[in-house]
């Protein structure tokens, strides 16, 4: 399917339909990069009014997510989209999902703020936060811009970042677990650590997830539940 | 139509690629290279088909495609439009069936048709259904009684219809006359059904009935239906088939075309788009 390829249909106002919950969707997907950045963000700063900020904004996530679920159901109703429009919707509609469980993710981050309020002078976990909030967040976007562009060679790079994403994870959570074990104190605070690592690791999840929507969308291939390699090998051969 | 080929259209004419073949079932029907021509113009250029044995096969395309000059051949009535010619072959359990020896009256028992207006002749329920035995000669009240409920309750028209059945045909609705003729065409036991646009000029319930009624068929008959309704070709089929001017554009599975089908112009026709 071509970038543009949902422009040409002999009814104006479906393609009309169909350029609107997309813009919509990477709108959305704008704001949860955003939010990803600001999350972190405030973790590092230990800026609570930031933090709150991010919670205050999951609200609008939500709202986008309804609003484009309600036009891809209507879209599904009253055009009964084959081919590959009818792989557009069913993609947008697990694609904005997977984008608002991001913005979820990012909520608990910032949440994890308030605990570490507590000793500011205490950073021990914020470069693993910093390093993998920065992966990830790259792997966000370069998800939504394989979204935009359709683009799945993007998408299997997203893939494989998954990969290390994950590996990085399981490190860093391997350092926190021996600071824990190696000291008497301070293991809620590691604990909060941890559970921001978590959050962020589970975005490269959901970002994943997308690139996995996209080659769906673009080639027809159901790729979830395979490794990044078998994703490429696939879509090599298709 | 023209004889002429479209540079598009190289890949649709090799037969490999619009994978007229089945591998899996077994074949009812088997089109092999086939060319109609209308006088000096070509409607067919070289057809590579084959109709699965009691599967549903449905075909689709923009008027004046082919595809139901080709669902008329398969029964010959073609030969009834005198600037028609026909080269190629169209075979049936091994024979051609535009050799020569081939007798058309039994061909068109074996090969039913149903068209797009319902047509009962204008006798009773009872008479139409039992028109066909009639003509072959069978008299045995008792064997028409059978066949004739029979084939109405294959056509799900018997409930509606079983304490009216010396009331005329005309006087059922659209969508009862055309149950009435499918009962009329599987009453002479036929090994296909071919069905020309048979809901396109019914009410949807009705439309849903013949859908229904599709269904339960293709346990005992090779369908083959041409329609303009796409959503009811996906609906119906087990296969489909996209012609354009005259070729066989694509020919497969139906869930696969309908979602991820190969050939662009297939994907311009269903989803509506100006190739």
């Amino acid at each position: 399917m071509e970038g543009d390829g949902y422009t040409h249909h002999i009814s104006r106002q479906f393609n009309q339909e169909l350029e609107a919950v997309r813009t919509k969707t990477l709108e959305m997907g704008g704001l949860v990069e955003r939010q990803v950045r600001d999350a972190i963000e405030s973790v590092l700063t230990l800026d609570s009014q930031k933090a709150d900020e991010v919670r205050n904004k999951d609200h609008d996530i939500n709202q986008f997510q309804t609003v484009v679920d309600e036009e891809c159901e209507r879209i599904l109703a009253l055009r009964q989209p084959t081919a590959s429009d009818l792989r557009l919707v069913l993609a947008i509609s697990k694609i904005v999902s997977d984008i608002e469980r991001i913005g979820d993710e990012a909520s608990k981050v910032a949440a994890q703020v308030i605990g570490l309020r507590d000793e500011v002078s205490e950073k021990r976990g914020f470069v693993e936060i910093r390093h993998l909030g920065a992966h990830v967040g790259q792997m966000i976007h370069d998800a939504l811009d394989a979204f935009a562009r359709m683009d799945t060679d993007q998408a299997i790079r997203v893939a494989y970042e998954d990969n290390k994403v994950d590996s990085e994870y399981a490190n860093a959570v391997k350092d926190m677990v021996k600071i824990i074990s190696n000291e008497s104190e301070g293991a809620d605070r590691i604990l909060k650590v941890i559970w921001a690592l978590r959050s962020i690791e589970r975005m490269g999840d959901h970002a994943k997830n997308i690139a996995e929507h996209v080659v769906y969308l673009v080639k027809g291939l159901d790729v979830r539940h395979i490794d990044a390699a078998e994703m490429a090998d696939r879509v090599n051969k298709n | 139509m023209t004889n002429e080929t479209q540079p598009s259209m190289i890949n649709a004419l090799n037969p490999n690629n619009a994978n007229s073949r089945i591998e899996d079932d077994n074949v009812s029907i088997e089109v092999d290279n086939l060319k109609l021509f209308y006088g000096d113009k070509q409607a067919l250029n070289g057809i590579d088909l084959s109709i699965p044995e009691k599967k549903v096969t449905a075909f689709i395309g923009p008027s004046g495609c082919g595809k139901s000059t080709l669902l008329r051949c398969f029964n010959r009535m073609n030969d009834l439009v005198d600037t028609c010619s026909i080269k190629g072959e169209i075979r049936m359990g091994g024979q051609n069936i535009y050799d020569k020896s081939i007798d058309v009256a039994s061909l068109r028992r074996k090969v039913g048709m149903v068209f797009q207006k319902p047509n009962p002749f204008p006798k009773s329920i009872y008479e139409n259904v039992a028109y066909g035995l009639r003509i072959q000669g069978i008299k045995s009240r008792r064997v028409l009684d059978q066949v004739v409920e029979e084939s109405l309750r294959g056509a799900a028209l018997w409930d509606e219809v079983k304490d009216r059945l010396n009331d005329s045909a005309l006087g059922m609705s659209g969508g009862q006359q055309q149950r009435l003729v499918i009962a009329r065409t599987i009453a002479v036991k036929p090994e296909v059904l071919l069905l020309d646009e048979p809901a396109s000029a019914l009410d949807p319930i009705s439309t849903l009935k013949i859908e229904e009624l599709i269904d339960q068929l293709k346990d005992q008959f090779t369908i083959v239906i041409v329609t303009h309704n796409m959503q009811q070709a996906a609906r119906v089929s087990d296969r489909t088939a996209f012609m354009y001017m005259g070729n066989l554009v694509e020919y497969g599975e139906t869930n696969t075309l309908f979602t991820n089908p190969k050939e662009k112009q297939t994907e311009d026709y269903i989803t509506g788009r100006y190739g």
